[in-house]
């Protein structure tokens, strides 16, 4: 009885760790205060209506970018404590974490770094500034949009869970290696919550994928044809058709996975017939294009920055294009390099190795083209135009890296050391995290109305790169040195810990990046109206994002613009074609569907993990019932007629032009550090001396 | 004449909008043949490994998964005849014709899970050897998609009693029609490599 209603959950898989305690205090804590705010000014309804029920794609950027900051802290933690676990752990000392804690953390470190963060800003970015780009007013499905975000965040809570209900979290790298990862070796639930909450969001992430690809084919504004886009729709494209060729890989290999260890089939286990080198395969057919999704946006974004802070247009746009389908079609044949080890003939490995040099070749292209840009032009260094620089610094370094892996023999050598864990943090970090900070800090304006802070913004920048330096760098030799990845003790012999100890102060530097950018947010909060953008086009900007008004409509753009160049709004603005005109726009109505199914597939999901049947089937009908209620009404959208949109136009201007400074606006300058911190300073001291806490 | 303009305003809009939905359910066809090639692929590296057990050509009957191929066969042609009467918005033909396209996919299905009950009961389940493992997976998802497709068609079927043949539905029959089909395509590449295969 008691295994029909709560399957294998027991009293005892309740957190008892002091890490989980402390994570479940810190959520309930954060929940609770979240709650008494949102009743404290009435804003329960706002909330609901307003945003989580919302299909404009502009709101669900926005809220990937909130919940993938959150997840960035909370995943850079792990790394803090990795850094710090591996600085302290030579010769007789062990750490402060025992072996398993260590490898819980370095699994999640993983999954929520790649599937919870990166995977996260680049949807948010793709899902503000792509329909924006090509002059339309939503996505193909809006219903699929927002489906597809809330089965992300179901992946969250998921991998979260451990820390609220208990039980462990998958101790077998980030992508649980077969057979470590079956039942007979992972007896616990920790596999299954890894393999749920990456099975929910790789879901999400499809259906996300073929919604992007039908909107940049099927709805882009006249005369924009494939060869005139934005090269960051370009880049986005080129992704998302990888996205929805690799992730049916991933969503099968997980529920054969999940079948061994639940249903007892054999595909992947030692024993039976099973055959666990499939797994490795299959995981890595869809693995290594997937860094290649997150990397293709961020080269797109990039391209967009170094071209409008250089003033010109990209050079050799069509090679440039090239560039990113040849990194794309290439980045499908690669996936064997990841276990030359495997034992696979020398012909085989040949091929693979080759076919990973090839890479370099439209990589190359690419770097070319941005640096030809720059060549002759007038180079503006704003904060955008340094995360560019960086990225080239490191993304050079890694790729070079990433080249004396692809080589076989080297590769047998440097396989599963810490030169490859540097390797692939200086693509990951040095360029899709550094992408997405350019991409972020590039279109802030867009996004919220004012521009960032920019003395801050460089501050977190140097942090950023300095910090990134002095924890990687010495990786490569630690790697080169012989030591090992995910590796939580080394004798003292070695002589290493004085690099780890470095590695560990290069943490710090990053974690002080991470903060400074959070400053920077909060001081370009308090002087918004200083860095208001009051044209929608703060840096002379060349593509059709630029030519609404900052933050957009919810229509995005009054009537669709004709489009008959590449640069179309830097030669609308040239020719001086920018007349306000009004039509009658249809939009998609709010919809809480996308909510109630990620629900029912968490708890599905939920179900899985533990084997409690009846939450499953409960969960399974649930989805279906909101799918056939939700797929069958016809009546999700609404028109607002041309007089409409002029009147809300007009309101607009007439509340911009209305906006009064505050006492933090007075100065033309970008506010400093120092100012900032005399300004909480004050803020706290006037709080606690006037004792304001007595009004809330 | 503002009528007349209106009307065909309307009818470009759902136009665009079939245009669109057909496209993406197109791409998310070719996801979903991904999947079914990974079940493939595992099937083709396993098929030998029955550790000691029954082999495919000891288990199977050609002459079971023959009826099974052209009832689904028979299937496919009868909903091609279900979507000419929805385009022709003849609702009568339209829900006769897919009435018997759901008699024959039922009929499918309960010939598959005959064969199924048949082996398990033999003691032949998916936990006997990887070669099992793979055969029932790659078998039973289809015969999943099977079984969603008569869900959907059962409801689509539902909606159009209570509200006539209009555009968005029969966007959604276009659908069904070409999830049946691909279906139908997948399972030929079963019969052949699972079922023919086991006696080459």
């Amino acid at each position: 009885m008691k295994d029909l209603i709560f399957g294998k959950l027991t009293l005892q898989s309740l957190p008892h760790e002091w890490f989980t305690i402390g994570g479940t205090a810190a959520f309930f804590g954060l929940a609770i205060f979240a709650a008494i705010v949102l009743s404290r000014t009435k804003r329960w309804g706002w909330l609901w209506n307003d945003w989580l029920t919302s299909v404009d794609p502009k709101k669900i950027g926005i809220m990937y970018f909130l919940v993938a900051g959150f997840m960035l802290v909370r995943g850079g933690i792990d790394a803090i404590m990795m850094w710090l676990q591996q600085a302290l752990s030579s010769g007789s000392s062990h750490g402060f974490l025992t072996a398993d804690h260590y490898q819980q953390i370095f699994t999640a470190h993983g999954n929520i770094m790649v599937f919870f963060v990166a995977m996260a800003f680049i949807f948010g970015l793709i899902n503000f500034i792509v329909p924006l780009q090509i002059g339309a007013r939503d996505l193909a499905s809006p219903l699929l949009n927002t489906l597809g975000f809330w089965l992300y965040v179901s992946g969250v809570v998921m991998v979260n869970m451990f820390f609220i209900l208990g039980g462990e979290y998958a101790a077998t790298g980030w992508l649980a290696t077969a057979p470590l990862s079956g039942l007979e070796f992972s007896p616990g639930v920790g596999v299954d919550y890894w393999i749920w909450s990456l099975q929910i969001s790789g879901i999400g992430t499809t259906l996300a994928a073929i919604n992007f690809i039908v909107t940049i084919f099927k709805m882009r504004a006249p005369g924009m044809s494939l060869w005139k886009m934005p090269l960051f729709t370009w880049g986005s494209l080129c992704s998302m058709i990888m996205a929805v060729a690799v992730f049916p890989l991933l969503t099968a290999t997980l529920f054969l996975m999940y079948f061994d260890r639940a249903l007892g089939t054999h595909f992947f286990t030692t024993t039976s017939g099973g055959d666990p080198m499939m797994y490795a395969n299959l995981i890595w057919m869809w693995g290594h294009p997937e860094v290649y999704i997150l990397m293709l946006p961020a080269f797109g974004v990039f391209s967009e920055v170094v071209s409008t802070f250089s003033r010109k247009p990209i050079a050799s746009y069509t090679s440039n294009v090239l560039g990113m389908i040849g990194v794309s079609a290439f980045a499908l044949s690669v996936w064997l390099h990841h276990f030359f080890t495997m034992g696979a003939s020398a012909d085989v490995n040949a091929f693979f190795g080759v076919m990973t040099m090839f890479i370099a070749i439209p990589t190359s292209v690419l770097v070319f083209t941005w640096i030809a840009t720059m060549y002759k032009g007038k180079i503006k260094f704003d904060t955008p135009m340094l995360w560019f620089l960086g990225f080239i610094f490191i993304f050079t370094i890694g790729g070079i890296a990433g080249l004396m892996l692809a080589v076989p023999p080297a590769d047998f050598q440097l396989h599963n050391s810490l030169f490859l864990v540097a390797h692939f943090h200086s693509m990951v970090v040095g360029g899709v995290l550094f992408g997405i900070f350019c991409g972020i800090s590039y279109w802030f304006p867009k996004f919220a109305g004012f521009r960032l802070n920019e003395p801050i913004g460089r501050y977190a920048f140097w942090c950023w790169l300095v910090g990134f330096c002095l924890s990687f760098i010495p990786m490569y030799f630690l790697g080169l040195m012989g030591a090992t990845r995910r590796m939580d003790h080394y004798d003292s012999i070695t002589g290493w810990q004085p690099f780890f100890a470095l590695m560990f102060i290069g943490g710090l530097v990053l974690a002080a990046g991470l903060a400074l950018q959070l400053a920077q947010i909060l001081a370009s909060f308090i002087q918004k109206n200083h860095l208001r953008d009051e044209t929608g086009d703060p840096w002379n900007g060349r593509t059709l994002e630029w030519a609404v008004p900052s933050p957009p409509p919810f229509y995005n753009f009054t009537v669709i613009p004709q489009v008959s160049t590449r640069d179309a709004y830097f030669d609308m603005k040239q020719n001086g074609d920018l007349k306000p005109a009004y039509e009658d726009i249809v939009i998609p109505k709010n919809t809480g569907a996308g909510i109630y199914i990620s629900i029912f597939a968490f708890f599905a999901g939920f179900g899985f993990v533990w084997h409690i049947i009846w939450m499953i089937v409960v969960s399974l009908v649930g989805i279906i019932v909101v799918f056939i209620v939700r797929g069958f009404n016809e009546e999700s959208e609404y028109t607002v007629t041309a007089a409409e949109v002029k009147k809300l136009e007009e309101t607009r201007l007439e509340k911009a032009m209305a906006v009064v400074p505050n006492k933090y606006d007075k100065t033309n300058e970008d506010m400093g550090l120092k100012e900032l911190i005399r300004i909480i300073y004050f803020f706290v001291l006037d709080i606690i001396k006037n004792k304001r806490w007595q009004k809330w | 004449m503002v009528e007349e303009q209106k009307l065909h305003h309307h009818e470009v809009l759902e136009a665009e909008a079939t245009d669109r939905v057909l496209f993406g359910f197109w791409v998310y066809l070719m996801t979903d043949l991904l999947m079914f090639s990974v079940l493939f692929a595992c099937y083709a590296v396993l098929h030998n490994n029955t550790f000691g057990g029954a082999t495919a050509s000891e288990l199977f009957s050609l002459p079971v998964a023959l009826t099974e191929t052209l009832i689904l066969l028979t299937s496919s042609f009868t909903v091609g005849i279900a979507m000419v009467a929805a385009r022709n918005r003849d609702k009568t033909q339209t829900l006769i014709w897919f009435g018997l396209t759901f008699v024959l996919g039922l009929a499918f299905l309960v010939l598959e899970l005959k064969e199924f009950s048949a082996l398990i009961h033999e003691g032949h389940t998916l936990k006997t050897n990887a070669f099992l493992s793979s055969f029932f997976i790659l078998v039973g998802t289809h015969g999943l998609h099977i079984t969603s497709g008569l869900v959907w068609m059962t409801t689509t079927m539902g909606y159009i009693m209570k509200r006539g043949l209009n555009a968005p539905l029969v966007r959604k029959l276009s659908m069904l029609s070409l999830f049946w089909h691909f279906l139908d395509i997948v399972w030929i590449f079963i019969f052949t490599i699972v079922y023919l295969g086991a006696f080459v």
